[in-house]
């Protein structure tokens, strides 16, 4: 039996310096195997008496499980450091960019005009669209800006021919919905506008936003909320805010409006020629004789109604300080508003 | 405007110093622009009387000066042709700082002592450039400091005044809004009637109609035209931008500007007889006082004696009788001409000038006969001449109409959204100059005045009340209304949710302007004919774009020339057509790529961008819809790269391809890929409709065929689609090869055919027999062959 003492000793001593899972196997072949050592020692029982052959039996069994627990146990072990292996060898570089396309990026001016849309929708407007080529019924007389008065010098206006214009304001879609559409009317309008002007504030062709509410009891004092309410929703902080008297054909009363300068914070900057106000829009309740023009009746509805410039509202959000790089397309500057 | 803060408060004085003054103004619609400190640039300066004068001896265009400077006679050397013993003029003593920043000090000119220097009024910042020294009026004090003696310690306000407010076109009318605002008394500017020295008047004729319903004139005579513009009157011009000609124009002028009434003055030997008021005749002719000779349009009023016009009425007088330094006996008009008749009519002649600003904003067709009145007393008061006596007509029936106004509280309480007393609107009208009438409890009846062109109706009378009553004071509301759920089609996706698609796959969105140049235009699309602008602001953006592609090739070239070697862009908007009706906009969206297929990288090589890269987006943009592209020949369009996109009713609904090699040359940039499609097509979707799935596996062949290499990708899969039956699921092209094993003008597809059923799983008899279909419909129809 000592034999067999020695054969466990010597397997433990070879499973132990064993290097990797292929020579452990080879091992477990080599002792319990169908032709291994130990297995040929159960062979070997038969050759006992009966009254030798439990107690050899047991001691071969017990051999049989030391080694077997030996090879388990320097199995899991092989694993585990072959595991480690394999996971060190695959380990990459998490910090190399992805693969594949890059996304691109919205207009700025897209960005604003969707973000100002969002805020009126949610109190209710529907967007309308109106032709960019206007008659000039539409864009001047039904907004009670007759032929040779004063206020027409105000916008450049581009003629296709004696009649029809590429629209100076979006107010004409103002028209068309009031033409076609029955009170109550809650609209927000924007589009492309054109004027003939062009220099360092000024490009021949921008984007406008008309808003208005016709309905029976819409006054001043919900254009001053609706426009405050929209404000500090836009630029997301409480404005100071000021509604000076102005004047627009197609509205009366008029109001221009101005915000507290959300460069200097109505301080002074250059922004707002140190004066702390910034003019942002135009607004009034709409005039008696566009009422007419489109055949709503001025004593059953009052209207509001406002106006304002995309490209400004996004230079102010987004602090562009150039008008000129918003039809310049240049990627790199559309890239920052990705 | 411009107007000099001191002049104003002349008028009206309200307990503010000048910010609160031109912020009251601004919250009363009349915006303050810019304010104009006047504090001089000069110091040191003192009135001064020339005493004596010698000649110098050692120069014979300089003199030596005694000036009387009040405390003490001071030696000064002067080069001035005008300076003379009695004369009053600026005296810089030494220490003293000129305007443009030259300091003064003791001096030996040639060999004399000189103790400061005599000033003309260009070196005191005064004008641009003069001749000579600045000669003061007898009333300036000896010694007096000169800013003092200018009342320099003033502002110039310059207010930006909207068109509705003529009537504030004057010192007088400013003055007279802000002793509304302050509800106080203004001082008038004096007013008094000057009696005739002679007899003399000239005859004048109304024949325009209601365009001149009043006329005054009166003859003035021997005027001496020697006396100058007296300085504190030539000060008040210089503050308020207008520049000092001679002491006639000068006062018609002043008058303007203080009582916002146009004048003129003719040289009264120039004129031949009376004077018409008349409507020019075609082809007429008239030299203007800008020298330039324009030819009068039909229905152009004007001035005339009984041979030729003499002014363009209301916009500019003519160059003959005008007044000059030789003139000796005037004519002065003060009249009211019609807004309608003016207004319009200066910039026909490409004219602006401040009386055609005035009368084309309306001017108070009360006001000619004081303004006259005070032109003349002002004339007398600086220099010796004999009036003759106002001949004024009227056709009272032509005169503009004020009439009565209903204005109901209730209105304006619907209409502002607040409350206000009745006793505080009858207060702001009656303050404002209207006459009121209680009609009822809350009812009036309301006339404005007749400076007041701007009130007509009931709307601007609540303008008016809302802004004496102060914006600022009425409470801002919410809104309230229906809460209504309005309908949204699904067979429609915005076009937000089409161009996030596009954003996705790494394009920019562009915008770039709805006009291009003529020639591009042609280039992109010569069978359209644009539409053209008349008035362009440049030839290279003359026509309305008939595609959005010209843009996008601007920009995507004025990219890669700021080395972005890889460019995607899009755009939506509007191209604009001639149309049987008219004119037609339909919107679209496109596309354009330059440079590779991606952005340098180093997970996966990246290669000149193609056609497929476009399809690509094309396909994703288009989500769901079905079209078809149709290998088509496109002018702008390399005619072997080209497709038009065909939609579910066969009409056309775009175009992708590369651009033509030819224009590429021509435009000079690289090779780049456009796609255009209208939007309404890509907005359109078709509403999700569930299939079942089959249970059953699927399973896939592939097969590679030869056929002749015309033999489209898209005639292959229909034929597989026809000849396959229902099992077919899909097929995909996954290889196309020529070449090596190939014959020349062939070329393999490769297309994988995947199976199912939805009762069974397939047997390979099922597979087999269905691909033996395929290959036979695809031998027959293409003479396609197997390929081992």
């Amino acid at each position: 039996m000592q034999e067999l003492e020695k054969l466990v000793a010597d397997a433990s001593k070879a499973i132990a310096e064993s290097e990797n899972l292929k020579v452990l196997e080879q091992l477990r072949v080599d002792y319990l195997g169908k032709k291994g050592v130990i297995t040929a020692q159960l062979k070997q029982l038969g050759k006992l008496s009966a009254e030798e052959r439990p107690a050899a039996g047991e001691k071969i069994n017990i051999a049989k499980q030391a080694v077997h627990a030996s090879l388990e146990q320097r199995r899991t072990l092989l694993k585990t450091l072959e595991l480690g292996q394999k996971l060190s060898s695959e380990t990459i570089d998490v910090t190399l960019p992805g693969r594949g396309q890059s996304s691109g990026s919205f207009h700025p001016v897209t960005q604003t005009i969707d973000r100002i849309v969002s805020l009126f929708a949610s109190a209710g407007f529907e967007v309308a669209e109106g032709p960019e080529i206007e008659d000039d019924q539409h864009n001047f007389e039904a907004l009670n800006i007759p032929a040779n008065h004063p206020a027409r010098a105000m916008h450049d206006t581009f003629y296709v021919d004696e009649n029809t214009v590429l629209r100076t304001h979006t107010s004409p879609v103002q028209i068309r919905v009031m033409e076609n559409n029955k009170p109550p009317l809650r609209v927000i309008a924007p589009g492309r506008v054109y004027r003939c002007d062009s220099d360092l504030t000024h490009t021949p062709m921008f984007h406008q936003v008309e808003g208005f509410v016709v309905d029976k009891d819409v006054s001043f004092a919900h254009l001053k909320g609706l426009l405050n309410q929209f404000l500090s929703a836009f630029f997301e902080k409480e404005l100071p805010l000021r509604f000076r008297p102005s004047y627009f054909p197609f509205t009366e009363p008029s109001a221009e409006v101005d915000i507290a300068c959300v460069i200097c914070e109505g301080k002074g900057c250059r922004v707002c020629s140190h004066t702390g106000w910034l003019e942002i829009m135009g607004c009034g309740m709409i005039h008696p004789n566009v009422f007419n023009a489109t055949g709503i009746d001025n004593e059953e509805y009052t209207g509001l109604a406002f106006g304002l410039g995309v490209e400004r509202m996004a230079m102010l959000r987004y602090g562009v300080n150039d008008l000129r790089l918003f039809f310049e397309n240049d990627s790199r500057f559309l890239q920052q508003f990705s | 405007m411009l107007v000099s803060e001191n002049w104003l408060r002349e008028l009206i004085s309200p307990d503010l110093d000048t910010q609160g003054l031109a912020h009251q103004m601004t919250m009363a619609g009349l915006e303050v622009e810019a304010i104009e400190d006047l504090s001089p640039e000069f110091s040191k300066i003192v009135v001064g009387l020339v005493e004596s004068t010698d000649a110098h001896p050692n120069a014979d265009k300089l003199k030596l000066t005694k000036v009387n400077i009040g405390s003490e006679t001071l030696d000064i050397v002067c080069g001035a042709s005008n300076v003379a013993a009695g004369v009053k003029v600026p005296v810089a003593l030494v220490g003293a700082k000129l305007a443009n920043g030259m300091k003064i000090k003791k001096a030996k000119v040639r060999g004399e002592v000189s103790l400061g220097m005599l000033c003309a009024k260009a070196e005191l910042g005064l004008s641009e450039e003069s001749e000579g020294l600045m000669l003061l009026a007898d009333d300036a004090e000896i010694g007096q400091d000169f800013a003092e003696y200018l009342q320099l310690n003033d502002h110039v306000i310059d207010v930006s005044l909207t068109p509705n407010r003529g009537d504030c076109l004057s010192v007088l009318g400013l003055a007279r809004d802000i002793a509304v605002l302050n509800n106080a008394a203004l001082t008038p500017p004096p007013s008094k009637t000057v009696y005739a020295l002679i007899e003399d008047t000239i005859d004048v004729k109304l024949n325009a109609g209601d365009a001149c319903s009043r006329y005054c004139g009166r003859v003035v005579r021997d005027v001496d035209m020697a006396q100058a513009t007296p300085i504190w009157m030539a000060e008040r011009l210089r503050r308020a931008g207008v520049r000092s000609l001679n002491l006639v124009v000068d006062i018609t002028n002043y008058v303007m500007l203080e009582l916002g009434q146009p004048m003129h003055a003719f040289d009264l030997d120039k004129l031949d007889g009376g004077i018409q008021v008349r409507l020019a005749e075609q082809g007429e002719k008239i030299t203007l006082l800008n020298n330039e000779e324009v030819e009068l349009s039909e229905g152009t009023m004007v001035i005339a004696d009984d041979t030729k016009p003499h002014a363009i009425a209301g916009i500019m007088g003519g160059l003959d009788s005008s007044v000059q330094s030789t003139t000796k006996n005037i004519f002065f008009e003060s009249a009211f001409f019609h807004p309608d008749a003016i207004a319009g009519r200066a910039r026909q002649y490409a004219l602006h000038t401040d009386s055609s600003h005035r009368f084309e904003r309306g001017v108070d067709f009360d006001l000619s006969r004081q303004a006259l009145e005070r032109a003349t007393s002002l004339l007398l008061e600086i220099t010796e001449a004999k009036p003759g006596p106002i001949n004024e007509v009227v056709n009272e029936g032509d005169l503009p109409l004020r009439e009565p106004i209903t204005l109901r509280l209730a209105r304006i309480e619907r209409l502002l959204g607040v409350t206000l007393a009745a006793a505080e609107i009858v207060e702001i009208l009656s303050l404002l100059a209207m006459k009121v009438t209680i009609e009822h409890d809350s009812e009036w009846c309301v006339t404005p005045p007749s400076y007041r062109f701007d009130i007509e109706i009931e709307a601007d009378l609540i303008e008016e009340i809302a802004r004496i009553h102060g914006y600022h004071h009425i409470e801002p509301a919410v809104m309230l209304g229906a809460l209504s759920i309005r309908p949204q089609t699904e067979t429609k996706i915005g076009k937000k949710q089409l161009c996030q698609r596009l954003v996705d796959r790494g394009y920019q969105e562009a915008i770039s302007y709805s006009f291009i140049a003529p020639d591009v235009q042609s280039l992109f699309s010569p069978d359209i004919s644009p539409i053209v602008l008349a008035n362009p602001i440049s030839t290279d953006m003359a026509v309305m774009r008939t595609s959005i592609w010209p843009g996008l090739i601007q920009a995507a070239s004025r990219n890669l020339a700021r080395q972005q070697d890889r460019v995607r862009l899009f755009e939506t908007g509007a191209c604009y057509f001639k149309d049987a009706d008219g004119r037609r906009e339909e919107q679209f969206v496109a596309g354009i790529i330059a440079g590779n297929t991606l952005a340098q990288q180093w997970a996966c090589k990246t290669s000149l961008h193609d056609f497929y890269d476009v399809k690509s987006d094309i396909e994703a943009l288009l989500g769901g819809l079905r079209v078809s592209f149709v290998a088509d020949g496109h002018p702008a369009l390399h005619p072997g790269q080209s497709a038009k996109i065909v939609g579910g009713d066969d009409a056309v609904v775009g175009w992708v391809g590369v651009i033509h090699p030819q224009l590429q040359q021509q435009l000079d940039i690289k090779a780049v890929t456009l796609f255009e499609l209208k939007l309404d097509f890509a907005l359109s979707q078709s509403i999700a409709s569930f299939t079942p799935l089959s249970r059953f596996p699927s399973n896939r062949r592939d097969i590679a065929v030869i056929v002749d290499q015309n033999v489209s990708a898209s005639a292959l899969v229909a034929c597989v689609q026809n000849s396959a039956g229902e099992m077919l699921k899909q097929v995909d092209i996954f290889d196309i090869y020529k070449g090596e094993a190939i014959d020349l003008g062939r070329k393999s597809v490769a297309m994988g055919l995947t199976l199912q059923d939805f009762s069974r799983t397939l047997t390979d008899a099922d597979i087999e027999s269905v691909v033996a279909e395929v290959v036979s419909a695809l031998k027959n129809q293409y003479s396609a062959s197997l390929r081992d």
